[in-house]
């Protein structure tokens, strides 16, 4: 196990710079995601770590040794990829044992290992199979099993669950995190998805065109997003934002007064902002709160999804309650102050 | 140049028209069937054109050739087995061996060269430029081939000087006596092999380097994190994915080393103990004038070549990458 250190680490392909100086720290035994859209360079940062890319400028730390120019097989990691990556002709078994074959370890002992690892993973009754032998669920397994038997200081997953369907996609999740439960080891884990790198990490690194945007434990993300981007990426459905003026401690949309707490605003009197709040601190107010005109009502059992709109301006409320509303009915609702989060509209960034 | 010209006519209503004549008819002649029986019959009536060609061009020369193994010279009357008996006995078993020769280098030679250019090929910058030059000479006959070569072969006395190229190149470097390459028996099989690997290499490695694109990169590159060298990937990973594509280029090669001709026929004629099963079967049915061993020869090419045949098909049905 180790810790994992980027220091300004770039990448650049023929004179086009697509990691712009990441600084991340994973300490040992923490589970990191790296998520963002496509194209962010979240799986080349990965593949950087790996050492599948080339690091163009910056340092790569694993443990206490810069590894930089390390091959990948001298960094102690192991790779969980996407489409898995089992080698066609081996079987469970010979895939799970084959870094352990090139280290030149003893057949018994590559079975003990192997074995050991099929046991946590519950792939004893398919060690004899082939790849294609399996269903797509089993196969992602024997990737985290080729993984474990290496017992490498770090575990890489690249997008490990996207072939999945949605189901299994839930179980492996659950799998994953126990897995590094029970381990204890270093991981990073790339994904596109909020909701996984919600539900599975230790800390969060946010990107977006190459650029880390925020980096911290996911409820910290959700509560405080630092800008307009984290705001809208994290969290289903996403947070709503309004287009309005800052003045006199509150933010207007034409004449409709939104509310803010008292927390200090960086912003100067008439300073245009987004109004950000996330749909569940919408609260349905008997009289006096500001009027939302219901244009859609999204059921889901647990809850009620609103779509709506006050001022002209779109709006999602999600409400634990259960409620008869019809298209074109305007509801009352309350928008809890102390939940409001803040952006300047030019820069983008939070001011409270 | 008129008649020329009504022929090409003629041909090109001609052929439709006797296409039409069996397909229309039965067409009619199925109508009369209830409407299920009809949809099993009409492929072979639309077949039938086609089956009849297979029949006249493959099917008809085949069975003349079993029986005119087992006739005489000008297949006047039976002669059993004598045929045969002569085609395994001393005067072909020279031939039969250099074929040996033939079916074990060459398509390994081709096979490994190949795989060493698809391999190489995928990694540098100017692969279209590098594949291209590898291509060219598939593009010539091996008749051309073989001539271009024949004069890169060619040997004058020593002293002399030397107008063949790899003579040439050969006595300029190490100063040693000029080699005879298609007359010493100790080289000349190999020289021979050489034309055809030139001619076939770029076949082979088109085959070879499309098995290499489609393997997927993560395999390599989850190789290369578990640990394996440049060797090791190349022993456990990509010779194993492409294994099903070398079989096929392994096959092809070996049903081309049974039935090699042209390059023996121009270069050597057979002569200097060159001499291979196609290049006799030639000799004895056009200089000899002998039909019954000819043919023999023709239906024991044909035994030899059809597991190869089989084994192929069989490796391009299974997707030869699978």
């Amino acid at each position: 196990m180790a810790n994992v250190n980027l220091r300004d680490v770039r990448k650049i392909y023929n004179q086009t710079q697509v990691i712009h100086g990441v600084n991340v720290d994973i300490d040992d035994g923490e589970f990191v995601v790296l998520v963002g859209p496509s194209g962010c360079g979240k799986s080349t940062l990965l593949r950087m770590i790996a050492g599948l890319e080339e690091i163009s400028d910056g340092q790569v730390h694993i443990g206490s040794t810069i590894v930089n120019d390390m091959s990948p097989k001298d960094r102690d990691i192991a790779m969980v990829f996407q489409s898995y990556a089992l080698y066609p002709h081996m079987t469970v078994a010979q895939n799970m044992g084959f870094s352990l074959q090139m280290r030149g370890n003893a057949k018994a002992e590559i079975r003990i290992e192997v074995e050991k690892a099929a046991k946590i993973l519950d792939l004893e009754a398919l060690l004899e199979r082939y790849p294609r032998q399996l269903s797509g669920g089993q196969r992602q397994r024997v990737a985290m099993g080729r993984a474990i038997v290496r017992n490498p200081q770090v575990f890489l997953f690249d997008e490990p669950l996207s072939n999945l369907d949605a189901k299994l996609r839930v179980i492996m999740r659950g799998e994953i995190k126990a897995l590094h439960q029970r381990l204890g080891s270093t991981m990073v884990y790339v994904t596109h998805d909020q909701i996984e790198a919600m539900t599975m990490a230790d800390k969060i690194v946010v990107m977006r065109d190459g650029f880390v945007e925020q980096v911290g434990s996911p409820l910290a993300l959700y509560d405080r997003p630092a800008n307009l981007f984290v705001a809208g990426f994290i969290g289903s459905p996403g947070m709503n934002f309004l287009s309005g003026r800052y003045a006199a401690g509150a933010v207007w949309i034409g004449d409709v007064r939104f509310p803010v707490s008292d927390l200090p605003v960086s912003a100067s009197e008439g300073r245009r902002v987004i109004y950000g709040i996330r749909p569940e601190n919408l609260a349905i107010s008997d009289d006096d709160g500001l009027p939302l005109v219901v244009d859609v009502i999204e059921p889901t059992g647990a809850e009620t999804h609103v779509v709506g709109h006050i001022s002209g301006q779109r709006v999602i409320g999600v409400f634990r309650e259960r409620f008869a509303t019809r298209p074109g009915d305007v509801l009352r609702v309350k928008f809890d102050p102390w939940k409001v989060h803040l952006f300047d509209q030019q820069s983008e960034q939070r001011i409270n | 140049m008129t008649s020329q010209i009504l022929q090409l006519v003629l041909g090109l209503l001609a052929m439709p028209a006797i296409v039409l004549a069996i397909i229309l008819p039965g067409e009619l002649a199925i109508r009369r069937f209830p409407q299920k029986r009809q949809s099993s019959l009409r492929p072979w009536i639309w077949l039938s054109p086609v089956l009849a060609l297979v029949g006249l061009v493959i099917a008809y020369p085949l069975a003349a050739s079993i029986v005119f193994s087992f006739r005489d010279a000008t297949a006047s009357k039976w002669v059993g087995f004598s045929n045969f008996v002569w085609a395994f006995g001393s005067a072909m078993r020279p031939v039969l061996f250099n074929n040996v020769l033939w079916i074990v280098v060459f398509p390994l030679l081709t096979a490994v060269l190949a795989l060493s250019a698809a391999i190489m090929l995928d990694r540098v910058k100017y692969e279209r430029i590098a594949r291209t030059f590898l291509i060219l000479p598939t593009a010539m006959s091996f008749v051309a081939g073989a001539v271009i070569w024949k004069m890169m072969y060619t040997y004058e006395p020593p002293m002399q000087p030397q107008t063949g190229t790899l003579n040439a190149i050969w006595t300029a470097i190490t100063g040693r006596m000029p080699i005879a390459w298609l007359i010493d028996r100790s080289v000349n099989n190999y020289a021979l092999i050489v034309v055809a690997v030139w001619m076939s290499i770029g076949v082979a490695t088109l085959i070879l380097s499309a098995g290499v694109k489609n393997m997927p990169r993560e395999l390599v590159e989850a190789a290369r994190i578990d640990g394996a060298g440049e060797w090791a990937i190349f022993r456990f990973v990509t010779l194993p994915s492409l294994w099903p594509t070398i079989l096929v280029v392994l096959t092809t090669q070996a049903i081309f080393s049974l039935k090699v001709f042209d390059i023996v026929y121009v270069m050597t004629n057979g002569s200097f103990g060159t001499d291979v099963i196609a290049n006799r079967m030639y000799t004895e049915l056009f200089v000899k004038q002998n039909l019954g061993t000819a043919s023999a020869i023709a239906v024991l090419l044909l035994i030899l070549a059809s597991p190869v045949i089989f084994m192929n098909i069989k490796q391009i049905k299974s997707g030869g990458g699978e």
